[in-house]
């Protein structure tokens, strides 16, 4: 067996993992690891400017093949700085590993430089952590935490490793464990079966159904099943914020999203339904409103891989836990043995009704003599044929994103929904592009997002990353701005933006190109040009009516279907 | 409701911080709690004691289920089960109190496990409720300390907790 000193095993068993790129920042706790990537050529290493962008790229990887990426961060304020990162992947049950560097064993617990309990500080946050005691133990600890960070309910692990766990003088025999054994973890492959016959027995007698599915689907690679599912029966489908693509969007059963900021005929459709199947989903506040009011003619049957995610919230009336994929295809032969059928004309005059509420809003908004910010997410769509990965930042632009673009194709809209980091846009982007150099990579973003990770653009320089920032520039946090107006009396707290950078220099001082757009008219040229030049990232900085609010938006506590559809008008 | 959860838990560095770390973050409340080896040393037995309704509760065995260190979670009150929680109380015993002290452990089985001229050590063994009443009934003793271990359960009959 060969023999390896613990940093070489680290890097060994990554590349026995798969793994192709690494994302990360060296310091002391991480020099022989660092110096053992030096000497091989196998797994490519990422250099950030700042951690936070190592887990963001990481996360984005995972979110665009459903594959864990790999952050290797230095202890202490390295590991401080991907804390974020690793919070956002917490909370949309991302996989992801991050390697921290630790100070040495004997030191721990001594305020030794550049020590942080780790272990402690991410506890929260992650799905489980591990403390490198042995350094013969490196290889069987990795190989579990990409098993657990990839099955079940799937979610960030850490791997904290001393220094001197890596020791170059130490070596060690080599063997990577094909397989993991854990007694006290074994992820559910199939869900209950009685359960899912009850479920498909209350789908086929259902009047006024809705599908409504969230990142599960997506994480759990069941897209396929899903839509089946849905043309089979030809019931209507609403996708949370994580959940967008699983169902086509341009489909004419897609009601969009629904939610705080969902359509007006999704959540209408659910307020009014007499059954929901819950797919992956996790009935969070932004989607619920009021939980006391929520869809209270509903009955519901929930598909969902973490027991702990059903009944939550809502009180569910067929749990089902196990893996999306393996549930629906059970449901979509069960629906095909069936004597039962949709009761069509139920059916039918569900849809009438919905189509009415499609005509009602579907997604109007004002024109007025300044860009309009949703203007702008559907020229992406329409220059990018709603093809590209589109990876959005936190705030206004992220709900326009995610409520103009259409997704036709899972894992394209990589996004921070559960914990909203700001920030988060342009890693992701950049964790996108450099594994799929050919597709089309958007970061839609907003002025006060893109400058907290700004200092990325010299990353993309390095390692030629030509992504697409779309930049809505309404020198305001938007979002903050519009809670203001309407809770604050638009007493605008803090949620200007002065002094702006010029951002067309900024991206040029990089080595990148900078376009500036103002007017509409500009704007279908400008993007054609930039989407073009495939070779070189654009930072489009396009001006927008900082006055836009986005609509609708739920009545804080209300029931789903208490909206305003614009400023004056609410339901 | 108050429960009382027996988990299963893998005797590893960090595995307890993760279970009391899930009850502060999730704000449950934990009234007791108790850990310890098993007689396979590869595994803990902890038991906590907690209020919370139904769906808390629910919650809770789910959460803990959650946990990767975490082998078995039950929760002792949805069957029948003993519970056990040790307790020893520092009086001040001095005149007619000594023998007012003594007779009421008596009465509550309990042991006098050490004596000073001024004070009584007493110990006191039964489910927590049992604890509360003997505390109650020292009426106007001054009690100087009191250490109570927490409350530890077993399911009743034949139904075990292992892997």
């Amino acid at each position: 067996m060969e023999l390896l000193s613990g940093a070489e095993m680290v890097v060994r068993a990554l590349r026995d993992e798969g793994v192709k790129y690494i994302y990360g920042y060296p310091g002391g706790a991480l020099l022989h690891v660092y110096d053992a990537i030096f000497q091989q050529d196998e797994v490519e290493h990422i250099l950030v400017r700042h951690e936070q962008a190592a887990t963001h790229m990481a996360d984005a990887y995972a979110r665009a093949t459903n594959k864990a990426g790999v952050a290797l961060v230095t202890s202490g304020p390295g590991a401080t700085n991907a804390v974020t990162g690793i919070a956002t992947a917490y909370m949309d049950s991302i996989p992801m590993v991050v390697i921290t560097g630790q100070v040495m064993s004997y030191l721990i617990g001594e305020d030794a430089f550049q020590e942080t309990d780790m272990l402690g500080i991410s506890r929260p946050i992650v799905k489980h952590s591990f403390s490198v005691q042995r350094p013969e133990d490196i290889p069987s600890i990795i190989k579990k935490a990409f098993h657990i960070a990839q099955s079940g309910r799937p979610g960030p692990v850490v791997v904290d490793i001393p220094k001197d766990m890596t020791a170059p003088t130490e070596r060690y025999p080599y063997d990577y464990p094909a397989n993991v054994k854990m007694r006290s973890y074994g992820p559910i492959s199939r869900g209950h079966s009685g359960q899912i016959k009850k479920a498909v027995d209350m789908l086929l007698a259902a009047k006024r159904p809705v599908i409504y599915t969230g990142g599960g689907v997506i994480m759990g690679d069941a897209s396929e099943e899903l839509i089946k599912l849905a043309q089979e029966l030809n019931y209507p489908v609403t996708n949370t914020l994580m959940g967008l693509g699983a169902y086509p969007g341009t489909d004419r059963q897609s009601l969009g999203m629904l939610g705080m900021h969902g359509s007006y005929e999704a959540n209408m459709a659910m307020h009014h339904s007499d059954f929901i199947l819950a797919v992956g989903a996790r009935f969070d506040d932004r989607v619920t409103n009021g939980t006391d009011k929520f869809c209270p003619t509903a009955r519901i049957a929930h598909i969902d891989i973490d027991p702990a995610s059903i009944s939550k919230t809502i009180d569910v009336d067929v749990p089902i836990v196990g893996p999306a994929k393996a549930v629906l295809k059970e449901m979509l032969e069960l629906v095909a043995e069936a004597k039962a059928k949709p009761d069509a004309e139920a059916i039918s005059s569900w849809w009438k009704q919905i189509d009415e509420w499609r005509q009602r809003h579907g997604g109007r908004f004002d024109l007025g003599d300044k860009m309009k910010p949703q203007q702008v997410i559907e020229m992406l769509s329409k220059v990018t044929n709603g093809d590209a990965f589109v990876c959005s930042d936190v705030g206004q632009h992220q709900m326009f994103a995610a409520q103009y673009y259409k997704f036709n194709k899972p894992n394209r809209w990589i996004n921070s929904g559960g914990l909203g980091t700001m920030g988060f846009g342009l890693p992701a982007a950049m964790g996108v592009k450099l594994n799929f150099p050919e597709a089309d990579v958007a970061c839609v973003t907003g002025e006060g997002s893109i400058q907290m990770n700004i200092q990325e653009l010299s990353t993309c320089k390095q390692y030629d990353l030509p992504v697409k920032i779309i930049n809505l520039n309404n020198q305001s946090l938007g979002m903050v701005r519009q809670w203001q107006d309407m809770n604050y009396e638009s007493r605008h707290s803090q949620s200007y933006m002065q002094s702006l950078p010029d951002f067309i220099k900024l991206a040029e001082s990089y080595g990148h190109v900078g376009m500036k757009v103002e007017r509409y008219e500009d704007l279908e040229g400008a993007m054609r040009e930039a989407f073009a030049m495939k070779d070189r990232l654009v930072f489009m900085d396009i001006y927008v009516d900082p006055m836009e609010h986005v609509y609708p938006m739920q009545v804080p506590r209300g029931a789903m279907r208490d909206m305003w559809l614009n400023k004056t008008e609410r339901t | 409701m108050r429960h009382i959860i027996s988990v299963l838990l893998e005797n590893e560095p960090g595995a307890l911080s993760r279970v009391v770390g899930l009850f502060s973050q999730r704000n449950y409340n934990i009234e007791s709690l108790t850990v310890a080896p098993t007689e396979d040393p590869t595994l803990s037995r902890l038991t906590v004691t907690t209020i919370g309704n139904d769906r808390v509760v629910e919650q809770i065995t789910k959460q803990l289920n959650k946990l990767i260190d975490v082998v078995k979670v039950v929760d002792l009150s949805e069957g029948e089960h003993i519970e056990r929680e040790v307790m020893m109380i520092k009086l001040k015993a001095n005149g007619q109190m000594r023998a007012e002290i003594k007779r009421t452990a008596d009465i509550f089985r309990g042991h006098i496990i050490d004596v000073t001229p001024n004070t009584y050590t007493v110990q006191l063994i039964g489910d927590s409720a049992k604890l509360d009443a003997f505390i109650a009934a020292l009426g106007t003793a001054s009690i100087l300390e009191v250490v109570r271990s927490g409350v530890s359960g077993i399911a009743r009959g034949e139904k075990v907790l292992s892997v």
